[in-house]
């Protein structure tokens, strides 16, 4: 069990830590950008506020006037 | 994706989101208030009437708790719970739950201003609360994790909108922070004075890591789920590039957490820490600006109703604060420059033109949206919408042109040597030369104020003119039976 005490050192884990954000993070970017069929579904999603919509609500469409009748 | 056509109150629970809206506004205009007072004590003294009880020391967290968790915790408790169900399009899993977040927090905020004036207070900036009302803070903010978790579970649309990505991060980073900024031991169990389990420079750095990650998540991820569906709704258009938010999302979250040493500089903290803290400050410039472009570009072909449209006015210009902000923020991270800015106004000016230019201009704008359409009405005067802008974008101008200047004469005077390498000036005289920048300080306040004033009245103005229109509306509805 002697190796678990490098973990116990700031000066190790620090780094790690550090590599595993970054490659994580490098991760994410390449997800997100790497592939064009993700990518046009990923957008898609900008959609879902405009799903639930109260009437007169379309886009381009403001609710600040308002029919009551 | 799925698609459901709304149907209104039935189907969400709005009657939370019109009370903490309401408390919201409520709250703004006594924060805001203090906030005023406090100003002007700075600039003419005697307001302070040689009474503990009127001090800057005491009204100062007052302000502080009111517009943070008050105004910007109950605009946040009302729109995170509306925007979850509008996007999840399901209803929040506890109609009881919900509740007991609203008067849990409000119960907070009044207790938490009523100890502060007694002189109870643990000395932790944004954290004065004292252990009992911490403890209650705990169970409210677990509860409002669960509800808001719960009702995520439960959603019918089957992708997670990016809003709720970071309304999420914001309530679970400040579980996590405020458990851990907060852990003290009571002087006895019937005494409100508690002592922090941290001591001298960890105690700082404890203090700072939540300081900092209160403004990274509290008043900046936060709000930024409010850009990412109000600025869309009000556009009327999606935004820019949804990818673009997913790496602003994980961009922020990976590195808000490091800087908080930032404000630290030349003190016992080792240097390697806080010059870490400033690296990763510099960083934070790019998801921050990937953040403001993607706001500010999906007006992009739309760009008229920045002239038409006072509310999207009050959003973009929130967007244009965020980006001055979080430019001004790596610029003062770094230690030469921190070498004269820290101490001084310029923090103060710097604070403010991200809590009223940001976190106040996008909850106005996104309650001015909102509001209309939980009462199921139009806002009782575009006019009034007009004027609150003008004076809270010239409120916010004076604010912070006093408090650079002033805080940049505080660090140019506190650094002056005179030929014989003694200090040029005494503190004092750096107090005196700061008063006309105080007193045009106080008055930038009191234009935000009036602003605010003027929503709250447009706002209860704009709920009765609702309550008016459904009776008429009922009253022809039963005449027509009484008819048939």
């Amino acid at each position: 069990m002697e190796w678990l005490m490098w973990f116990s050192k700031p000066e190790n884990t620090k780094p790690v830590a550090l590599i595993i954000f970054f490659v994580t993070f490098v991760g994410i970017v390449l997800y997100v950008y790497g592939s064009k069929n993700r990518s046009k579904r990923l957008e898609t999603y900008r959609d879902i506020p405009f799903l639930d919509e109260q009437q007169g609500e379309r886009l381009g469409d403001q609710k600040d006037t308002k029919d009551k009748q | 994706m799925a698609v459901t056509t709304y149907s209104g109150a039935e189907q969400y629970n709005f009657d939370i989101v019109k009370k903490f809206a309401v408390m919201s506004l409520i709250w703004a205009v006594v924060g805001m208030f203090v906030g005023v007072y406090i100003a002007s004590e700075l600039a003419w003294p005697f307001l302070n009437f040689d009474s503990p009880y009127f001090s800057f020391g005491r009204f100062r967290p007052v302000h502080t708790s009111a517009v943070i968790f008050g105004f910007g915790g109950s605009a946040l408790f009302a729109t995170s719970y509306y925007v979850v169900q509008r996007t999840c399009q399901t209803r929040l899993i506890s109609d009881g739950m919900a509740s007991f977040t609203f008067w849990g927090w409000q119960t907070i905020i009044v207790t938490a201003a009523l100890s502060y004036v007694m002189g109870y207070s643990q000395g932790r900036e944004y954290a004065e609360m004292e252990w009992p009302i911490d403890l209650l803070i705990e169970v409210v903010w677990v509860t409002y994790l669960i509800l808001f978790v719960g009702t995520i579970m439960r959603r019918k649309q089957p992708h997670i909108y990016v809003a709720n990505w970071f309304y999420l991060a914001f309530i679970l980073a400040t579980a996590l922070l405020h458990t851990f900024n907060n852990l003290a031991m009571p002087v006895d169990l019937f005494s409100m004075k508690s002592y922090s389990l941290f001591a001298g420079t960890q105690d700082a750095m404890t203090q700072w890591w939540y300081g900092h990650n209160a403004v990274g998540f509290f008043l900046t991820a936060a709000f930024l789920g409010m850009m990412y569906y109000f600025v869309p709704k009000q556009a009327g258009r999606p935004i820019y590039s949804y990818r673009l938010s997913i790496v602003h999302f994980w961009a922020l979250g990976f590195m808000y957490m490091w800087v908080g040493a930032h404000h630290l500089h030349w003190t016992a903290l080792p240097d390697w820490t806080s010059s870490l803290a400033a690296a990763f400050s510099i960083l934070l410039l790019m998801p921050s600006w990937g953040g403001m472009i993607n706001g500010i570009m999906t007006l992009s072909g739309a760009w008229d109703k920045m002239r038409t449209d006072p509310i999207m006015r009050f959003m973009i210009v929130a967007l244009s604060f965020y980006g001055m902000s979080t430019f001004e923020g790596p610029m003062m991270s770094l230690k030469e420059v921190n070498a004269l800015s820290h101490y001084t106004d310029w923090t103060v000016g710097h604070v403010h033109s991200g809590a009223l230019g940001w976190v106040a201009m996008i909850s106005f704008g996104s309650l001015y949206h909102m509001i209309p359409k939980l009462w199921d009405t139009k806002m009782y005067s575009q006019k009034l919408i007009e004027w609150h802008f003008w004076l809270a974008t010239i409120g916010i101008v004076l604010y912070i042109v006093a408090m650079w200047i002033s805080g940049i004469t505080q660090g140019l005077m506190w650094r002056s040597f005179d030929e014989f390498g003694n200090l040029q000036y005494s503190f004092a005289e750096s107090v005196a030369a700061m008063m006309p920048f105080y007193a045009m300080r106080a008055i930038g306040g009191m234009f935000f104020l009036s602003g605010a004033v003027l929503m709250l009245f447009n706002s209860l103005m704009t709920i009765r003119q609702a309550k008016q229109e459904n009776a008429v509306l009922e009253a022809k509805l039963a005449a027509k039976l009484a008819r048939a």
